[in-house]
């Protein structure tokens, strides 16, 4: 009996176990050794060069202005996000008399704030291209239409203001996605505790720290990941909006987009495999400190 | 929520990748290098390339702005001429991406037009031996006019521009002039007149401000739009030394005179305001949208600017076309020279099964009616010569060939483009940097000096020299 299920139960996975090794597993395993090759990727041979694409990695300019820009978004994207999409679903939630009920037409907010997500980034990109237009964009527009003249600037044309247009798309079309997220987080925390708080005379700042925000940390937690994956990436909206793209001279300039361009551009596949392998290990490396950070003891709640 | 089977699995996942690397590795590259037979019958006068008759021939196009009929045409013609052979003829946009893995394999077409923004880095696939040498087809008759070889009815740089380590492996179909343009009509309202020396342009831009347009756009989004005035400045005070040493990446190439001097008449230009505030951030739409609403004087661009604009021009804008003016009343080369190269790239792919076919086929399309029947529907100068005899031209078209013509031999073109892409972004990046006034003169030489340098020493990177 037991060696029918356990029969059963195989040939269920096998052909999901198969389709991942060769969509996910092959490509990812010819990637590391590709890395290791001066494979051009329009021939069928390539030659084994060693670690030297490596050893390049840490001497190409434009590669450590991608990898700097990463990490200025990896800091402030997930940061920035998690304290908007937190506040906005807190927001969402304060005024009832148990403390965390929703605000009339919450639920229409909710609606609104996720609209973002159901665009392609790309569109997206588009259309925050627009906005940005220094002689007829929303942007300048509005600033000028309030008299604010001189804070009209080129937002993507400006070497010290690009990497924040940037950022500031990513985190308008993620933000949606984890003020739901933490909304239902907070929706799952029980009523009663609540009500404790409200009798012990906690304010709502009081009881968002000391309640909520302890409570829906292991989303909070997960939500960093995922948001660091998307620092970490970026190529999407960088490709499309900015100057050069990836300017101007570098200054949006990520990792995935000097990927790219020594793939396709300049026929240099094996050093690009190797800036792929970097990137692996780096959000690897995210993935495994962000959820080993918050490893503590879990709350069981009833 | 439990972190522990994600980050599990993400280990293992790596552990795993790490182990069957080497068992996976011969995917990718596992492609053969045995050449295949070519199939080619006996040659003769009028099959120059012994095709066989009944050998299919495969034509990829790419399906641009030009469309993909003219490259239709040439294949129903190549039925006709062999009634027994099947043309599998497709128009595609992502050239690179469907073709990448056919060439790994060793079964690439017979024909490609390697074309758009999708391509192959041509330079690449020379370096990888998948392109053959084209000297037969040079040297065949030409397809209407048995007395002349292709060769010579080519315009002066088509053969130069498909030459890699002196064998000639692709062939550009168009001919692309670069330049400066503005509304004819707008300068004759205004009693402007095209400046021919970089003073007269200063002067002119002066006035053009003071009427409250802007003189210059650029599309500043992709800065390589202001290189090319800026590159053909320089071609022009230096001479084609000054070009041969960039593109043969010689020391200190980029700190020339010509280039210095170049350099700044650009620095200039930015810094008394002359470019339309703004331009820095526009794609080459809103910036070309921008220059036929009149908000400014002149654009640099190249040859294809007026069947792009073709939707938003005005009725009586009349574009044309102006030579880059002369820096110095010294220059080498006459102020008539235009940057121009050929574009729309042609090539049989070494390991094509019928290159007898695909080298006819080319011999069709580069045929002199083909070209005409091309420069009619496209708007476009083809680079086969006298393929505009008898036709009507626009505005902008005319004032092309006048540039061709007045230039004569007297064409340039820089080679490091597509011989080295990434010197090409690292010129981008520098000249976007200057005409923004964050660079200066001296700086953007150090700066181009050192990629160059850094390609020099290079030695994972192909080297070629003209």
């Amino acid at each position: 009996m037991r060696h029918g299920r356990y029969r059963f139960l195989a040939w269920a996975l096998l052909p999901a176990l198969a389709l991942h090794a060769v969509f996910v597993l092959s490509p990812y395993a010819q990637a590391f050794y590709l890395s290791l090759t001066d494979w051009t990727g329009v021939a069928g041979n390539a030659h084994f060069v060693g670690l030297s694409n490596y050893r390049r990695l840490a001497s190409d300019s434009l590669f450590l202005d991608a990898v700097r820009n990463n990490a200025t978004m990896l800091v402030v994207v997930p940061l920035a996000t998690v304290a908007l999409g937190l506040f906005l679903a807190s927001m969402l939630h304060v005024g009832g008399r148990d403390g965390r009920s929703a605000v009339r037409g919450a639920g229409g907010y909710q609606i609104v704030y996720f609209f973002p997500q159901l665009l392609s980034l790309v569109v997206i990109a588009v259309l925050w291209g627009f906005v940005y237009n220094p002689t007829n964009g929303l942007l300048n527009g509005a600033l000028r239409g309030i008299g604010l003249d001189g804070l009209a600037r080129s937002w993507l044309a400006e070497p010290s203001v690009a990497l924040w247009a940037v950022m500031a798309v990513l985190v308008w079309s993620s933000v949606g996605f984890y003020l739901v997220l933490f909304s239902a987080a907070i929706d799952g925390i029980p009523k009663e505790l609540y009500e404790a708080a409200l009798l012990d005379g906690a304010g709502p700042w009081a009881t968002f720290w000391r309640l909520t925000l302890p409570l829906v940390r292991d989303t909070v937690q997960v939500a960093f990941v995922y948001l660091g994956i998307v620092a970490l990436d970026g190529f999407a909206v960088v490709q499309v909006m900015t100057v050069g793209p990836g300017g101007p001279d570098g200054a949006t300039e990520v990792i995935g987009l000097s990927l790219y361009r020594t793939a396709f551009t300049y026929g240099k596949f094996g050093y690009a495999s190797a800036m792929g392998v970097a990137l692996f290990f780096a959000t690897l490396t995210l993935a495994v400190l962000a959820l080993r950070a918050g490893r503590k003891e879990r709350l069981e709640l009833a | 929520m439990s972190p522990s089977p994600t980050r599990r699995s993400l280990l293992r996942t790596a552990f795993t990748a790490g182990v069957a690397a080497p068992l996976l590795s011969a995917c990718v590259t596992a492609g053969s290098d045995d050449d295949p037979k070519s199939q080619s019958g006996a040659k003769s006068a009028d099959n120059p390339f012994g095709v066989k008759d009944d050998v299919p021939l495969e034509v990829v196009a790419f399906k641009g702005g030009y469309g993909d009929e003219y490259t239709k045409k040439a294949a129903t013609a190549y039925e006709q001429r062999f009634p027994a052979a099947k043309v599998d003829h497709k128009g595609i946009q992502k050239v690179g991406e469907a073709l990448q893995p056919r060439f790994v394999a060793n079964t690439p077409p017979d024909v490609v037009d390697n074309t758009g923004a999708g391509r192959l880095d041509l330079a690449t696939l020379v370096g990888a031996g998948q392109v053959s040498d084209l000297a037969e087809l040079l040297d065949a008759p030409a397809h209407d006019d048995p007395a002349v070889k292709v060769r010579d009815t080519l315009l002066p740089g088509v053969v130069d521009d498909g030459t890699f380590d002196g064998k000639c492996v692709t062939l550009n179909f168009t001919y692309t002039v670069w330049g400066l343009w503005y509304s004819k009509s707008l300068f004759a309202q205004r009693g402007w007149t095209y400046p021919r020396t970089w003073d007269e342009m200063l002067t002119l831009c002066e006035s053009i401000k003071a009427a409250g347009i802007a003189p210059w756009t650029y599309q500043g989004k992709y800065p390589e739009y202001i290189n090319d005035p800026l590159l053909s400045m320089a071609a022009k005070v230096g001479g084609p030394d000054l070009v041969k040493a960039v593109d043969n990446l010689q020391p200190n190439a980029w700190k020339a005179d010509g280039l210095k001097a170049a350099a700044e008449a650009f620095a200039e230009l930015a810094g008394k305001g002359y470019l339309m505030s703004g331009s820095e951030a526009l794609s080459h739409t809103e910036a070309q949208a921008a220059w036929c609403q009149q908000k400014a004087a002149f654009i640099p661009c190249g040859s294809w600017l007026e069947s792009e604009q073709k939707d938003v021009t005005p009725a009586g804008f009349d574009m044309v076309m102006g030579a880059v003016p002369a820096r110095t009343g010294a220059d080498k080369l006459p102020v008539a020279a235009v940057l121009a190269a050929s574009s729309e790239s042609f090539l049989v792919p070494s390991k094509a099964k019928n290159r007898a076919g695909g080298l006819e086929y080319l011999r069709i399309l580069f045929g002199k009616k083909s070209a005409s029947d091309f420069a009619k529907t496209a708007n476009t100068l083809p680079s086969v010569g006298g393929a505009l005899d008898g036709l009507t031209l626009s505005s902008g078209l005319g004032s092309v060939r006048d540039a061709v013509t007045a230039a004569g031999r007297n064409t340039f073109t820089y080679r490091f483009r597509t011989w080295y892409a990434p010197l090409a972004k690292a010129v981008d990046d520098a000249t976007g940097e200057l005409v923004n006034r964050r660079a200066t003169p001296t700086e953007w030489a150090d700066r181009i000096q050192k990629a160059a340098d850094a390609i020099a020493k290079d030695s994972s990177v192909k080297k070629f020299t003209r």
